[in-house]
């Protein structure tokens, strides 16, 4: 076990340099340490002026995805010991433009996911006299896999789809509109399906399949994705058959 | 439900200190699961090429036996001995990555659980296989 | 019908699904088996035979057609995004399900023009 490891971190300064560079810090090595560690050490002692986010550092926050070794990973995750002997190149994640060092802009994602109505729809509220909504452990099944997303982005930079079609909506706002979908006390797949039926939507997906590889939390986007095309186009067939069908 | 939050935010569209890194058209190449993928989509290009040649036998049956002969004569030609092996193993590639993608989209719930992967790959592996023997045994009828 | 992108992944699907089932066999069979000698070629009459049949016209046509726009679609995502060709959109896209109909239409004809 060597006691040192080198970290390449990403810079990019805009007051002073146009595009980012790699900058290398020898930093210790302990056996139970994750890259967020190795950041946060480099912050406290060698550099204070490294950039980053993190948050719980412990996989339900979302906040620390970056690229390690050129794959997306969550790096409170993502132990050192798994990139020995090092340099362990950490960078900003792809596909989003980049604010500063390791952090990026978000704001593509939130404004895609605002248009997918993450939310339970219903044509009328159910008043509170009638007590709450009841659902099976098999109803809850249904959408629990695409609940557990935490909005780390690690599928869109992923993506090679997203990266080419900035418009694209992309892997984490169809998985949650699927969880919507899919859950027994909401009304708004119709809505829903009309809104990711556009031309930046579901279709754009080829199933290239990198974004369930990566996701931490195991909600398998690319499978939200393909079930939804199934139902895209089932709707579009009963839509045909049955034009006068109110749906 | 609410106002539009910071939703337009045109001014941060092209900030102009922000960094875009340019996605080059060699990206497919860049890591192995990207060019592993196109190579499962260039698959498509071999059905299609056999596609065309099993359209060029029916044209050749109905032809005549000597439009068929003259089919069968280029069939066993070292050109397409060799075509046809690379097209087979391109499609072999089709049909196994085909029926690993089934399952991801083809959710089939009985009884309220979803029935697992395997045996909907199990299923298509089954069909694969029945319906190779039947076009084997139609064909041996001679 | 406003959107035909719904049926075009339908068709996409299909073709796949027939041509991970049948092609390697009909494959190997015709491209290897048979010219090699592997095993033993169906005579002429027999096929002659076989094709009267609108059973296995159907088969064929489906056997042909769907694989073909199973092809134009995946081709024209790759093409669209592997070479980033987007100012050629439209282009592509109608080359590929042209050539696509083209086929089918060929297949169609040669099908129902046997006596």
């Amino acid at each position: 076990m060597p006691s040192t490891v080198a970290l390449a971190v990403a810079r990019y300064r805009p007051e002073r340099e146009s595009e980012p560079t790699l900058q290398t810090y020898e930093i210790p090595f302990r056996k139970d340490w994750v890259v967020l560690d190795a950041l946060n050490h480099v912050k406290d002692e060698l550099d204070g002026s490294l950039s980053f986010r993190w948050s719980c550092r412990m996989g339900v926050c979302g906040s620390c995805g970056m690229k390690v070794n050129g794959t997306p990973k969550l790096t409170c995750a993502t132990f050192l010991s798994d990139y020995l002997p090092g340099p362990i190149r950490v960078e900003p994640l792809d596909y989003f433009p980049v604010v500063r060092d390791l952090v990026v802009d978000l704001t593509d994602f939130v404004r895609k996911l605002q248009q997918v109505k993450p939310w339970i729809i219903r044509k009328e509220e159910k008043p509170l006299s009638e007590g709450e909504y009841l659902q099976t452990p098999d109803q809850l099944d249904a959408y629990k896999q695409f609940s557990m997303c935490i909005n780390c982005l690690l599928c869109y930079s992923a993506c090679p789809i997203y990266g080419l079609e900035p418009g694209f909506i992309g892997p984490a706002a169809i998985a949650l509109a699927q969880r919507y979908n899919m859950d027994s006390r909401d009304q708004g797949a119709a809505e829903r399906l009309k809104i990711v039926s556009e031309h930046d939507g579901i279709w754009q997906c080829t199933f290239v399949g990198e974004c369930t590889k990566v996701c931490p939390k195991h909600v398998d986007p690319a499978g939200a994705i393909q079930q939804y095309k199934l139902t895209g186009a089932t709707e579009w067939v009963k839509s045909l058959l049955l034009p006068w069908g109110a749906r | 439900m609410g106002r539009q939050v910071s939703a337009e935010p045109h001014y941060t569209l092209y900030h102009p200190r922000w960094y875009r890194r340019p996605v080059s058209v060699w990206w497919w190449l860049q890591n192995r699961a990207y060019t592993g993928f196109v190579l499962r989509e260039l698959t498509s290009v071999f059905v299609a090429f056999f596609a065309l040649v099993y359209l060029w036998q029916l044209r050749a049956l109905v032809h005549g036996p000597d439009a068929y002969g003259q089919f069968l004569a280029r069939m066993r030609s070292p050109l397409f001995l060799t075509l046809n092996t690379v097209a087979f193993l391109f499609v072999l590639v089709h049909s196994i990555t085909w029926f690993n993608l089934t399952p991801k989209a083809m959710v089939l719930r009985l009884s309220g659980k979803r029935v697992p992967d395997w045996v909907i790959l199990g299923l298509h592996y089954a069909a694969w296989l029945v319906l190779s023997a039947a076009v084997v045994f139609v064909l041996l009828r001679r | 019908m406003r959107r035909i992108t719904p049926l075009l992944w339908l068709l996409f699907s299909a073709g796949g699904t027939v041509a991970a089932l049948l092609y390697p066999v009909h494959l190997f069979l015709t491209g290897l088996a048979f010219p090699l000698g592997l095993i033993e070629r169906p005579r002429y009459e027999f096929l002659q035979r076989l094709l009267t049949h609108p059973v296995t016209r159907l088969y064929l046509f489906v056997l042909i057609s769907l694989p073909l726009f199973h092809w134009a679609h995946r081709f024209r995502y790759t093409l669209y995004d592997g070479l980033q060709l987007k100012h050629l959109t439209e282009l592509i896209a109608v080359l590929c399900y042209g050539a696509a109909l083209l086929g089918t239409a060929m297949t169609a004809y040669l099908l129902w023009n046997i006596p």
